[in-house]
């Protein structure tokens, strides 16, 4: 196995490019590491991008929006208080994996690379509109969350890719987004089923909306339909009973060890219906 | 209550002092099985079986060995033929033959220079297989037609006309079925599943190797009883069992499960071939759950008849168990302790105990007494239901006490089953109010506790301290409970005692720390060898005044003259006579070795709250009750220890702890992150009450309680989802989707 340690994101980009076997990037490592100690992968090439200089700060965009660098780590995104304001459904995403430990490691763009259809921190990022910057050997692009993962362990990311930021739009005015999962435990747990709800207010009436599931589909899904049944009403029970309709509607679930097919399709509704009710109290400015 | 000749006033008994291991764990000074290097030891790995049900065809090493690094490979043909019996399952289960029986099953390993070396030679090792057809549940492999998983391994007892796979067959009671049940005002009859849930240690298996080609050497390793250990790797290994001796090191947990052996065999014959180098060896998570034992699985069917006032007029049970590839399923046990706790005089049991492609199960904590608790204490709660009985009055009415014949034989002595009932009673968790989804469950359980053979030795050191050496492994505390007993028994403070737990090479035979027996049968030693210690100081005291030794007594550290008759002298201490013992006799010690009987049971109830999300059928512990009899309980705080920990353990095996094998017989959850135990954040803190009906059979009235606090939690928390659903469901666990089902008016 190769390690290296490049300076800066084209260099990584450069030497991912050139790799020839299986390449990694290590950041927090809360995957890669684990899946090379559990004889799962062992890279060829270990490209560390932790030593890139910035990759570890959270800095406001200049449109009021958020930068947050690929090596920031969960614990970080939780003490900064301005972050927690605004977008409070994509720090607990991020917040809700492993222990204190490994909070200690964990980022964002881990968690999206790795291409887990549960990951916590995905269905956050994509209700919330956060786009990522992808630097390869053909420049650098803009690119959805939502269009990063394209199956289990897959990505969008051509080989010698990597992401180099996260961006969270500007929160703005009435807003609130917030992140549910559904585990048998109350910790240290994978999401059976994850549900994202953002929106926006004027006055009582929700006038944006972004919903997205996670662990119900290959990938993290932005479900539109789910977001037309609560835009331009008051959240009330029928919206909601649509909303969970809509919900449970696009689930695509698997039968597995951790769920089945039906307690996906029925629970990803209810996480729906409980997250939308409290984005919409945090919009309001309550305490939710 | 007083016994007679039994100590009823203590001094140091029922305090709480520190644990003497305690500064070692917290600051990570203690040896565990991985912590043990010594210079030049190679790492061992192991291949393993992933197919369910296979005949080994070939196992080709040669790549393996071309590795560097490579020292030795070993495969069954380095083990000896011709074992019988259990030797012969244990071996078969250390390293296949012809078949490998169940996913995980080890085929060969390797030993190394490096953990990684090791680990790729492993992968190098060619291994072909035939795959066979593969059974792992219970109920299919008793039908007709299931796959065969060893013929003749049906014992004696199974009556002609069952499936190969039914290797034993348990059959008793008493009474008329018929009349007790044409007595019942109510009959109810359910059959229940429960899956095989897994110790959860959370150290892994480790152990270092070291034999040489004299067959001679030596095993560091953790193991809750390592005559045990020295005993099966030997006959494993076809030697003498004193040719190895075996030293213990910490143990991160075992609940049952390190009292056999597993990887040992192979580091000790793996050390032999590679020159007698030491071969350190150290499962993973994955190892753990695939090839070592979790507890059997079961499938019950259980009838029992009621007065309308409350009584139980007879009880039947079916209890089929599988407890993987080997004979062992703890179903004897099931049957002898389904109904112990009720004096009931129409009641009979049958136990199948059958094979599967499953791994081997090993012992869990009351092997056996929870699936059966699960089964009778909700068939019980179901009775009261329906005939608006309380459920604790019923139980009471019913409850074995002093006198009982119980429903397996013999006749209880003083028993404290009845006191935790009113005790729970009486508890305000039983009188607080719920709330909406909420209910509360009741149950209660038993076990029967166990002696073993027992050797202990006591020293005196020069400065008046005290070496006690036991040979069972500190799983729980024992060693502040040996301490505490040996202060009692000298008169002398805690701190002055030391609590060894001795290699195989430094006392007689004693079993494991198992069957919750090292508190009351090592310290029942302990207490005999400082006696034994007492009577010769007192001697050297006599001998130094020119008394009768008779004429002396011992009391608070001190030998002191009986009487104003015996003569003036002041008392000498401990420390006086320990002094000069080189030259008053030399030096002096007390040991004791038997394989005690006067253990005695303990009975446990526990109340217990839960919340069931009605939405998705998530079951939370809102509170939790445990309410056992310790006899006497020496160290209080490590009896609420074992009873929380019981509690929680049986909390996992309830909701959320399940062996899931896929339609190809491989294990489909072998990593805790989807083998659910309870994460600390699951549980509210457990209350406890310690009910104290001391045993006659110990000294100090112990009885053991390591293992009654996993028996009632399986059906206390299904009665209480019963309650806040209004949905029995008879299968554990009661997993969310589960419980969600049953809500929902689906067949689960």
């Amino acid at each position: 196995m190769n390690y290296h340690s490049p300076s800066s994101f084209e260099e990584a980009s450069a030497i991912a490019a050139q790799a020839g076997g299986t390449t990694r990037f290590l950041a927090g490592g809360t995957d890669v590491l684990v899946q090379l100690r559990a004889d799962i992968v062992t890279p060829d090439d270990l490209i560390d991008i932790k030593h890139i200089p910035g990759v570890k700060e959270i800095a406001r965009t200049d449109g009021g929006g958020w930068r947050i660098g690929v090596a920031v780590a969960g614990a970080e995104m939780t003490e900064c208080a301005e972050l927690c304001a605004d977008w409070p459904g994509v720090v607990e995403g991020m917040d809700l994996i492993g222990s204190t430990q490994v909070q200690g490691r964990a980022t964002l763009v881990g968690n999206l690379c790795n291409g887990s259809p549960a990951a916590d921190a995905v269905p956050g990022m994509i209700a919330a509109g956060c786009t990522v910057t992808v630097t390869g050997p053909e420049g650098t692009r803009e690119v959805a969350v939502e269009d990063i993962p394209t199956g289990p362990g897959k990505t969008a990311l051509a080989k010698g890719e990597l992401i180099t930021a996260v961006t969270i739009p500007a929160r703005g005015e009435n807003g609130g987004d917030a992140y549910l999962r559904f585990i048998p435990r109350t910790e240290m747990d994978i999401a059976v089923v994850g549900c994202a709800v953002n929106l926006r207010l004027d006055g009582d009436t929700i006038t944006e909306a972004r919903v997205s599931l996670g662990a119900v589909a290959p990938t993290a899904l932005l479900v539109e339909e789910a977001a037309q049944a609560i835009i331009g009403t008051t959240l009330d029970d029928a919206a909601l009973d649509a909303l969970a309709a809509a919900a449970s509607a696009a689930c695509n679930p698997i039968d597995d060890k951790r769920g089945t097919i039906e307690f996906r399709t029925h629970v990803a509704g209810v996480l729906a219906r409980r997250a939308a009710k409290i984005a919409y109290a945090r919009a309001k400015g309550e305490n939710a | 209550m007083a016994l007679d000749g039994q100590k009823t006033a203590y001094k140091y008994i029922g305090t709480t002092p520190n644990r003497p291991d305690g500064l070692d764990k917290v600051t990570g000074r203690a040896r565990y099985g991985a912590d043990i290097s010594v210079p030049g030891m190679l790492h061992g790995a192991v291949v393993r079986s992933p197919h369910a049900h296979a005949k080994i065809v070939k196992i080709d090493a040669t790549k393996a060995l071309a590795m560097e690094g490579v020292k030795a490979v070993i495969t069954r043909a380095d083990f000896p033929e011709g074992l019988e019996g259990e030797d012969w399952d244990i071996q078969e289960n250390c390293m296949a033959g012809e078949k490998a029986l169940y996913d995980g099953h080890a085929v060969a390993a390797v030993a190394a220079t490096s953990p990684l070396v090791a680990r790729d030679a492993a992968k190098a090792i060619e291994v072909t297989y035939e795959i066979l057809p593969h059974v792992t549940d219970v109920d299919e492999a008793m039908k007709e037609g299931a796959p065969v998983i060893r013929e003749g391994a049906a014992d004696f007892s199974v009556p002609e006309g069952l499936h190969p796979n039914v290797v034993r067959y348990f059959d008793s009671g008493r009474g008329d079925l018929d009349k007790g049940f044409a007595e019942a005002d109510l009959i109810i009859e359910r059959s229940f599943t429960t899956e095989a849930a897994h110790q959860g240690y959370i150290e892994p298996h480790a152990c270092l190797g070291q034999m040489g080609a004299d067959n001679r050497g030596e095993l560091w390793v953790c193991t809750q009883g390592h005559w045990f250990m020295r005993r099966m790797s030997t006959a494993v290994l076809g030697i003498e069992t004193t040719n190895i001796r075996v030293t213990p090191s910490e143990i991160g947990g075992g609940f049952g499960g390190k009292t056999t052996v597993f990887i040992e065999p192979l580091s000790l014959a793996l050390s032999r071939k590679a020159g007698g180098k030491p071969v350190k060896m150290v499962m993973s998570r994955n190892e753990v759950l695939r090839a070592t034992g979790p507890t059997a699985s079961a499938s019950m069917d259980v009838k029992m008849g009621m007065t309308k006032d409350g009584r139980i007029t007879a009880a039947h049970g079916t209890f089929r168990m599988q407890g993987g590839a080997f004979a062992g399923a703890p179903v004897d046990v099931t049957t002898m302790l389904a109904f112990a706790n009720y004096d009931i005089e129409h009641v009979h049991h049958i136990g199948y105990d059958v094979i599967t492609n499953r791994p081997r199960q090993a012992a869990y904590r009351a092997p056996g007494a929870p699936m059966a608790a699960f089964a009778t204490e909700s068939v019980i709660d179901e009775l009261c239901r329906e005939l608006g009985l309380d459920p604790i009055d019923t139980r009471l009415k019913n409850a074995a006490k002093e006198g009982t014949r119980a429903t397996f034989g013999p006749k209880y002595g003083p028993i404290g089953f009845m006191e935790t009932l009113e005790a729970a009673k009486a508890h305000p968790n039983y009188s607080e109010p719920l709330g909406p989804n909420q209910g509360r469950g009741v149950a209660s359980g038993y076990w029967m506790n166990w002696g073993g053979e027992t050797s202990a030795s006591v020293a005196i050191s020069e400065d008046g301290s005290v070496t006690v050496s036991v040979g069972t492994p500190d799983i729980g505390g024992s060693r502040a409970s040996m301490a505490l007993m040996a202060a009692e028994a000298f008169g002398i403070p805690y701190e002055n005692v030391r609590v060894n737990i001795s290699d195989t090479g430094a006392l007689g035979v004693n079993e494991p720390t198992h069957g919750s027996r090292a508190t009351y049968a090592s310290g029942l030693a302990t207490i005999r060898a400082a006696e034994e210690c007492i009577g010769k100081m007192c001697k050297r005291a006599a001998d130094k005044w020119g008394i009768d030794p008779e004429a002396v007594v011992w009391e608070d550290g001190c030998a002191k003259p009986s009487g104003p008759n015996a003569g003036e002298f002041p008392p000498m201490t401990i420390a006086e006579i320990a002094g000069e013992m080189g030259g008053t006799g030399g030096p002096i010690s007390g040991h004791y070795e038997d394989s005690p009987a006067g253990f005695s049971g303990s009975f446990g109830t526990h109340v217990v709250d839960v919340e069931v999300d009605p939405e998705t059928g998530r079951t939370t512990i809102l509170r939790y009750l445990v309410v056992q009899d310790a006899g006497k309980a020496i160290h209080p705080a490590y009896v609420e220890g074992q009873f929380q920990g019981g509690a929680a353990q049986g909390i996992g095996w309830a909701l959320n702890e399940e062996y899931i094998y896929g339609e190809d017989g491989r294990l489909q959850n072998p990593v805790f992150l989807d083998y659910r135990v309870p994460v600390a954040s699951d549980l509210p803190m457990i209350d406890t009450v310690i009910v104290e009906v001391p045993n006659p059979g110990h000294p100090y009235g112990v009885r053991g309680v390591g293992e009654t606090g996993i028996t009632p939690p399986l059906p206390a928390v299904a009665n209480a989802v019963r309650d806040a659903t209004g949905k029995r469901i008879c299968k554990l666990p009661l997993r969310p989707s589960r419980v969600l089902a049953a809500i929902q008016g689906k067949e689960v």
